[in-house]
């Protein structure tokens, strides 16, 4: 077996990966490592072929290869090394066991690991649809690899269920290929993603958009033949006399990502069971020594931007801790969400000699409209913002000085409308 | 085409039967209308080796289950099939339940089933601490085991084509020629096929066999029963079978470990009259997860990965048949094969060549049979150690194509060229388990498409996710 060593090892090369890698090895790290399973970098990016990337980030506008691109790019500037075609079967610790095409079985060194694996789709099991099991189903982003990627088309007659936002980019992306969508149906009384994919691709192609409705039966033998939908009450059940037949030949599913965090779990890494991530400190560090993570293995995040924010500091962090340029934690303060807050990233604050200022990103449970978000430590206000409107589908955040909190303190963030 | 025997249906039962029948100097054609072996009830069922302990004493089925049960350690093994003896516990939940225990203790002596047990609710908690706090006390069979049931079939069957049989699949019957008292070869959408003999062991199909031969003195319904798959990492497990214990309310649903290390939970039991419907419905959805909880009650259903169902066929009459005829002298029909057929398949097929030896067959043993399947060797299973070394021999393992289940490309196109080949993505995913795992081939699904689409020298959006009405995609982009 092959033996390496590193001072940083990235596990992914996707957005959150290529960000991570590349701030490490700017932070003075010595040698930095991404192990990427695919043939080449850009993770999930590498499908995205609509703009609307980098927007907050760059301030301009990039499709998603675009802006994978410039961070890989950068990346192998600094001297990053990158092991394609590498799946970490196994870790312990920051001791990586892979298999790779060319080299075989290989065990990975590193002084400190990022784990940056991303997420993947909920499917059809996790929302229990009935009916039968025809080819046909896919979810949103599946579809969306095999279109953008292997240039196949998934069918001829689709229905959306979820309006994530992979969801509405296949909805345009089906009709630009000639494919009729014939709804986008959305169990919720909101939309779930972006607002503005709501306007660009459904909105402007005249998508309709069925909000408290949802599949209740797949119909279909060999081919799905269509798909019964409903209306649903306010506890989200199905009312049985709005149930009616769409004739269509394929339904994608864009009802929600998980984090994929197998290889976290496997090692006991302390997780949020809300945000199905590890829980991390604001330098994204987990509760395991030497372990950060970033991006959507965190929390799905709705911009790929946020992800590359936070995976420069996991990369930063990362690379401090295998230089050994770590403080002396002081103490802890816990973040804990409050009224209609969803969840905190992170989850806790450590404090040291530094007390640099530090950013929480929160996610509303319901949409809201002219809100007051307050950040409090033990029931002191600490901070207020009125925002006119928050959504579930888009991340807030808060910047917020760390310089009087004590250990043991709590952290809460609640958000009230405002009459 | 001509064979010594025609063997009518690829399931569990026709492939044991087929197998059993290489041992002899005989050719063997076995005839499926499905695309692949194990095409109905033998893929969707709660895939359990039974002992028979409740079975009806003195029938066929009894004679059958009871006798097959002990031949599965060896047969597993020799055809490379994962089987685990994890025993079952039969806990009752309430004063009914518990009233009933000695006489299910009772039935399970009358079939030969002499290892069962008794146990204390203590003891239940002990062995089982996830089953419900109401447990009262239970029965335990330990010889009650697991068996990946795919595996199983095509495990028969690719012993039977090492030693000599064929197999012609997305092959309907369509009619049988009877002169004189005897069958005569059967017509199939791929031609006429002489045989001297035909075995009708089509399942759920069966009674539209008989019908040809004029032997339909019965009719099968399917029996539908709607199952859910629990991710192997779900908290709430269970180490062995736990069967609910019938009462006239409800017969209960069982939750079950799986070789894999999933949780299956299921089954319903649903009559039905349309043996193409397969589908799952909210109402049996609910019985399973509520009879479920009853048994185990922290079991978490959003764990799920998949839910299907099976159909049984079920025999009206009902029981197990094994039937010859005075008045048509080659042929043996089978019917009522129902959910236990899995288990008792090992023992069917001695029986029907024995029954056949009785009515006149002739064959010389085939020396040459070789007991031994070799499967793909699972990646996942390995050390390290041996992971480099099948690297090094086919670098194809290297990649890693199914990330939840760790399938390799180097399995999944062993599969597409194995000795049933695996021609479309449930093909490969039974045999290898790529897109079984909790993404349901989300990430691997594009890619086997892509890989089988290599291996067979065919377009990607030729490619079928099962048989030839289902294709997986509609063309290519502009």
């Amino acid at each position: 077996m092959i033996h390496k060593r590193c001072d940083v090892a990235v596990i992914g090369g996707g957005p959150a990966g290529l960000a991570a890698a590349m701030a490490a090895k700017r932070e003075g790290a010595g040698s930095v490592m991404i192990l990427e399973r695919d043939s080449s970098l850009g993770g999930i990016l590498q499908q995205c072929i609509h703009p609307g990337f980098g927007l907050t980030y760059f301030d301009e506008e990039l499709t998603g290869p675009e802006y994978a691109a410039r961070f890989y790019e950068e990346a192998a500037k600094e001297g990053v090394s990158f092991l394609l075609d590498t799946m970490v079967l196994h870790t312990e610790g920051t001791r990586l066991t892979c298999s790779n095409k060319r080299l075989g079985m290989m065990e990975v060194e590193a002084t400190s690991v990022v784990l940056a694996m991303g997420c993947r789709e909920r499917t059809r099991a996790q929302i229990q649809i009935p009916g039968s099991r025809p080819a046909g189903i896919y979810t949103a982003g599946t579809a969306q690899r095999l279109i953008n990627r292997q240039n196949v088309m998934v069918g001829h007659r689709v229905v959306i269920l979820g309006s994530g936002d992979i969801g509405m980019i296949m909805a345009r992306r089906l009709t630009l290929e000639g494919v009729e969508v014939v709804a986008v149906v959305e169990i919720m009384g909101y939309l779930s993603g972006l607002t503005r994919n709501r306007v660009q691709c459904l909105d402007d192609f005249s998508i309709p958009l069925l909000l408290s409705h949802t599949v209740t039966r797949i119909v279909g033998k060999g081919r799905v033949e269509g798909v019964y939908i409903a209306k649903v009450d306010e506890q989200k059940a199905p009312i049985a006399e709005s149930e009616r037949f769409i004739e269509c030949d394929t339904l994608l599913l864009s009802v929600g990502l998980i984090p994929e965090n197998e290889l976290t779990r496997s090692q006991g890494i302390e997780m949020d069971p809300v945000t199905g991530g590890p829980r991390l400190n604001q330098y994204q560090q987990t509760s395991l020594e030497g372990v950060f993570a970033c991006g959507n293995v965190v929390h799905v995040n709705d911009l790929v931007d946020n992800v590359s924010s936070e995976s420069i500091n996991a990369g930063i962090h990362a690379a401090r801790y295998s230089l050994k340029k770590t403080e002396a934690p002081q103490g802890t303060v816990l973040c804990t969400p409050g009224r209609q807050v969803r969840y905190i990233s992170p989850q806790q604050i450590t404090l040291d000699q530094g007390r640099e200022d530090v950013t929480l990103y929160f996610r509303a449970t319901a949409p809201l409209k002219k809100v007051r978000i307050t950040a409090r430590i033990e029931g002191t206000v600490l901070l207020t913002k009125r925002a006119v409107r928050v959504n579930p589908g888009e991340m807030e955040s808060l910047t917020i000085s760390t310089k009087e909190f004590s250990d043991g303190q709590e952290l809460t963030i609640d958000i009230e409308e405002v009459r | 085409m001509k064979a010594d025997i025609l063997v009518i249906g690829a399931g569990a039962v026709g492939c044991a039967i087929t197998r059993e029948l290489t041992k002899y100097q005989l050719s063997v054609i076995t005839v499926d209308k499905n695309s692949d072996v194990g095409g109905l009830a033998s893929k969707s069922n709660s895939a359990i080796i039974h002992t028979g302990y409740d079975a009806s004493p003195g029938t066929l089925e009894s004679q059958l289950v009871v006798a097959a049960n002990p031949l599965y350690e060896e047969l597993a093994r020799d055809l490379d099939v994962p089987f685990t003896k994890v025993g079952a516990i039969l806990p009752a939940i309430n004063d009914e339940q518990f009233a009933l225990l000695p006489a299910l203790k009772e039935k399970a002596f009358k079939n030969r089933v002499y290892d069962i047990d008794y146990l204390s609710r203590e003891q239940i908690l002990d062995m089982e601490p996830n089953i419900t706090n109401e447990v009262r006390g239970g029965l335990y069979i330990p010889r009650e085991s697991i068996i990946d049931p795919f595996l199983l079939v095509v495990g028969y069957a690719e012993n039977a084509v090492k030693n000599g049989a064929t197999f012609l699949l997305d092959t309907e019957v369509i009619g049988i020629d009877v002169r004189d008292g005897r069958v005569a070869g059967a017509a199939t959408t791929r031609g006429f096929i002489e045989a001297r003999w035909i075995i009708n062991a089509a399942g759920l199909y069966c009674d539209r066999i008989a019908s040809f031969v004029g032997k339909a003195d019965y009719f099968v319904n399917p029996r539908k029963g709607q199952f859910f798959i629990l991710d192997k990492t779900t908290k709430t497990k269970v180490d062995h079978i736990i069967l609910p214990i019938p009462t006239k309310l409800t017969k209960g649903k069982l939750v079950s470990p799986t070789t894999h290390g999933n949780l299956l939970v299921g089954p319903t039991a649903e009559d039905g009259d349309d043996k193409t419907d397969a589908s799952t419905n909210r109402a049996g959805l609910d019985s399973v997860m509520e009879d479920a909880k009853r048994l185990v009650p922290a079991i978490e259903f959003r764990d799920t990965i998949t839910q299907f169902s099976g159909l049984r066929p079920n025999r009206n009459p009902e029981g197990l048949h094994i039937d010859v005829y005075d008045d048509l002298a080659n042929y043996v029909n089978l019917s009522g094969v129902r959910s236990t057929g899995l288990t008792a398949s090992a023992a069917i097929g001695r029986y029907v060549v024995n029954l056949m030896q009785e009515h006149g067959l002739e064959a010389q043993v085939n020396w040459q049979f070789d007991p031994i399947r070799t499967g793909i060797p699972a990646f996942h299973a390995m050390t390290p150690a041996e992971q480099e070394e099948i690297i090094k021999a086919d670098s194809l393992y290297a990649n890693v194509v199914c990330r939840c289940e760790t399938i390799t490309e180097g399995e999944i196109v062993r599969a597409i060229h194995s000795p049933i080949p695996a021609h479309s993505v449930d093909a490969v995913k039974r045999r290898v388990r790529a897109g079984m795992g909790r993404c349901q081939g989300g990430f691997c699904g594009p890619k086997v498409i892509e890989i089988l689409a290599r291996e067979l020298g065919v377009a990607q959006d030729e490619i079928v996710k099962e048989g030839h009405d289902s294709p997986m995609l509609v063309g290519t982009v502009k």
